[in-house]
């Protein structure tokens, strides 16, 4: 069986922050491939470089060397290869962070119909599907609400929901279900992995909780920046 | 859906309170410009009301308003019997302070012959100067009503008729009296030193001495011809209406003027600095949500446009509190504040330049916070 081409793929990827004596090596020869439809796990304690993995791979920060690929197309190598970068971000991922980071100043559905109208679907249309992502992770009760009426659980899923708005295919997770009780933890990943499924996503999620380790097909092990393991479930 | 409007919805009361403090600031600046407007309407008001084609003045001044001037009144017969003049009328002008019912009152003194040029143009109510002595024409400006009586020195005058806004170039509201009331009254009002003069004897300066021959033209008259008659002749000279107005804007009101028109300038400029600095706090407190707009791909357009609206619906807002403001006082200032629609609409257009470039500076470093930014807890 010959791999499809990864949709993500780091190879030798180093991340340093600052200069001199107080440089901090962040990841060292990260090489890692995603594939379309895996659902795979990060893991590592705290500090090893998980988030800032995650960053890279969304443009976000510049890695300080090796190569970024995403869906065969070189993002960085040396210097950013794309030139419109947000408009990537926009279409092809969908990141959500380990903070929510909702706007204050929308309600959950117009946070969630923002991403489709920045991606030029009409607002009518936006609101509607905003809608139904949020009945699907359960939080269409609070669809008008204000961020800052949501619970910690809540927000983090609006933002699942605006996560999967433009049906990506580059899925970014940190630590998504960390507010979350087990059963709604469940919900979400559960819906990631039928998102991986039904559209060939690769998706990539940071977590500490064991609780949903059974939901990846491959656990990912980071320690000091480096990847100490790669293991497909049931191996 | 306008991410602009939300989040100032979001913020409502904030943004209202700092809408109005941007608004007093602009009322300031607005009324600055009416004053200004207001002081050059005022300082053409009594020419403008003569609407006199050609102004006889003493040779070698340029009077009645810029420099003292003094005629003999037979000179009236003489300008009205040159080709092109259909009427001519003689003019004294002096500032006196007179006793009206309600205290002092410093006026400026018109006297004319009343059927002759030189009366007020337009009455608001009463009637014109009849043949009568001591009456007068006196403008709302002095607070004084119909049938009121204004003692000027001894003289007991009584208000037949009223204009309004009518006043001299500083500001001082006219009083029209008849000709020969007027001559009268500056000599009478004349200082204890003229008057010791005369009782050693040089020349009354009361009688027949007027300050300027006001003349109506023709339509097709020339003026400049006419003018150039007059300058032959000895002692005299002559301006046409539009050199005297010319003349009333350059050296009388020339540097209030500029005083006003500079102190407007710099009050649009900390204006400007303000608003500014308030769109620039705007964006600032917006950093994080710029941020997690670029962190989800919002173009830079989105971005901008952000924070242009908001600095234009801030500016619009302001500026409409300052017009209501400046609208609602600007009876109770002592002066005109002249504000028509020009004005007004000048002036927003300058606030909307202002908006902009001051929404330059934000949009520019909205464009440069990191989105990395709305990462942190
Ligand atoms: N902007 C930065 N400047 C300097 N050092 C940084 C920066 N961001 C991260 N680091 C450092 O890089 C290392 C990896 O950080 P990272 O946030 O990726 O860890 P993590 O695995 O996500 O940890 P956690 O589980 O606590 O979220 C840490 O030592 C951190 O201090
Ligand atoms: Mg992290």
């Amino acid at each position: 069986m010959s791999a499809p081409t990864p949709l993500v793929l780091l190879e030798s990827v180093a991340m340093v922050f600052g200069q001199g004596e107080t440089a901090v090596r962040a990841l060292s020869d990260v090489t890692l491939a995603v594939g379309p439809g895996e659902v795979v796990g990060l893991r590592g304690p705290s500090g090893s470089g998980k988030s800032t993995l995650l960053n890279i791979i969304a443009c976000i920060q510049e890695p300080s060397a090796g190569r970024l690929s995403l869906d065969g197309q070189t993002v960085w190598e040396g210097r950013y290869r794309v030139a419109d970068l947000r408009r990537l971000r926009r279409e092809r991922i969908g990141f959500i962070f380990q903070f929510h980071n909702l706007l204050p100043f929308l309600n959950a559905r117009d946070n969630v119909a923002l991403a489709m109208t920045l991606a030029g679907m009409g607002l009518e249309a936006a609101r509607g599907r905003a809608m139904a992502l949020l009945g699907e992770l359960q939080v269409d009760r609070r669809a008008l609400a204000m961020p800052a009426r949501l619970s910690g659980g809540e927000a983090q899923r609006v933002a699942i929901a605006r996560a999967l708005a433009n049906d990506p295919h580059i899925i970014l997770a940190d630590e998504p279900t960390a507010a979350l009780d087990s059963e709604r933890a469940r919900v979400v990943m559960d819906l990631l992995r039928r998102v991986a499924r039904e559209r060939s996503s690769a998706v990539l999620v940071v977590t500490h909780d064991e609780k949903i380790f059974d939901r990846f097909d491959r656990m990912v092990s980071l320690r000091d920046g480096r990847i100490e393991a790669d293991q497909r479930a049931g191996a | 859906m306008n991410l602009a409007l939300a989040d100032i919805r979001h913020g409502l009361g904030r943004f209202l309170l700092t809408c109005l403090g941007v608004g007093l600031l602009m009322g300031v600046a607005l009324s600055m410009v009416g004053i200004y407007q207001g002081l050059v309407r005022e300082a053409l008001a009594l020419t403008r009301s003569l609407d006199a084609g050609l102004w006889v003045v003493e040779a070698g001044t340029r009077g009645p308003f810029a420099e003292a001037s003094r005629i003999p009144g037979d000179v009236r017969e003489m300008v009205a019997r040159l080709p092109g003049v259909a009427a001519a009328g003689s003019l004294t002008l002096r500032t006196a302070e007179a006793d009206g019912p309600t205290g002092r009152l410093r006026v400026q003194v018109v006297g004319y012959e009343p059927g002759r040029p030189g009366g007020p143009a337009l009455l608001t109510q009463g009637r014109g100067l009849g043949s009568a002595r001591f009456e007068a024409v006196a403008d709302a400006r002095t607070g004084l009503t119909l049938g009121a009586t204004l003692m000027f020195g001894t003289d007991r005058y009584r208000v037949v008729g009223l204009t309004r806004g009518m006043v001299a170039s500083g500001g001082d509201p006219v009083v029209f009296v008849g000709l020969r009331d007027s001559q009268r009254m500056q000599f009478r009002l004349a200082p204890a030193a003229a008057r010791r003069a005369e009782a050693a004897g040089a020349p009354p300066a009361g009688t027949d001495t007027v300050n300027a021959i006001v003349a109506q033209l023709y339509p097709g008259a020339d003026a400049a011809a006419l003018t150039e008659a007059v300058r032959r002749w000895k002692h005299l000279t002559a301006l046409s209406g539009p050199e005297q107005e010319d003349l009333l804007t350059r050296s009388v009101v020339q540097r209030a003027r500029i005083q006003l028109g500079m102190f407007t300038v710099v009050l649009l400029f900390v204006s400007g600095v303000i608003i500014a600095l308030i769109i620039y706090t705007m964006t600032m407190d917006k950093r994080r949500e710029i941020a997690t707009l670029k962190l989800i791909g919002a173009p830079d357009s989105t971005i901008a446009g952000l924070v242009l609206q908001q600095a234009m619906l801030l500016g619009g807002l302001g500026y409409a509190a300052a017009v209501a403001l400046v609208f609602s006082v600007r009876d109770h200032f002592p002066r005109a504040v002249e504000l028509g629609v020009a004005e007004i609409s000048v002036m927003a257009g300058v606030i909307a330049a202002i908006c902009l470039l001051a929404s330059l500076l934000s949009i520019r470093t909205a464009l440069r916070v990191d989105a990395q930014q709305a990462l942190g807890g």
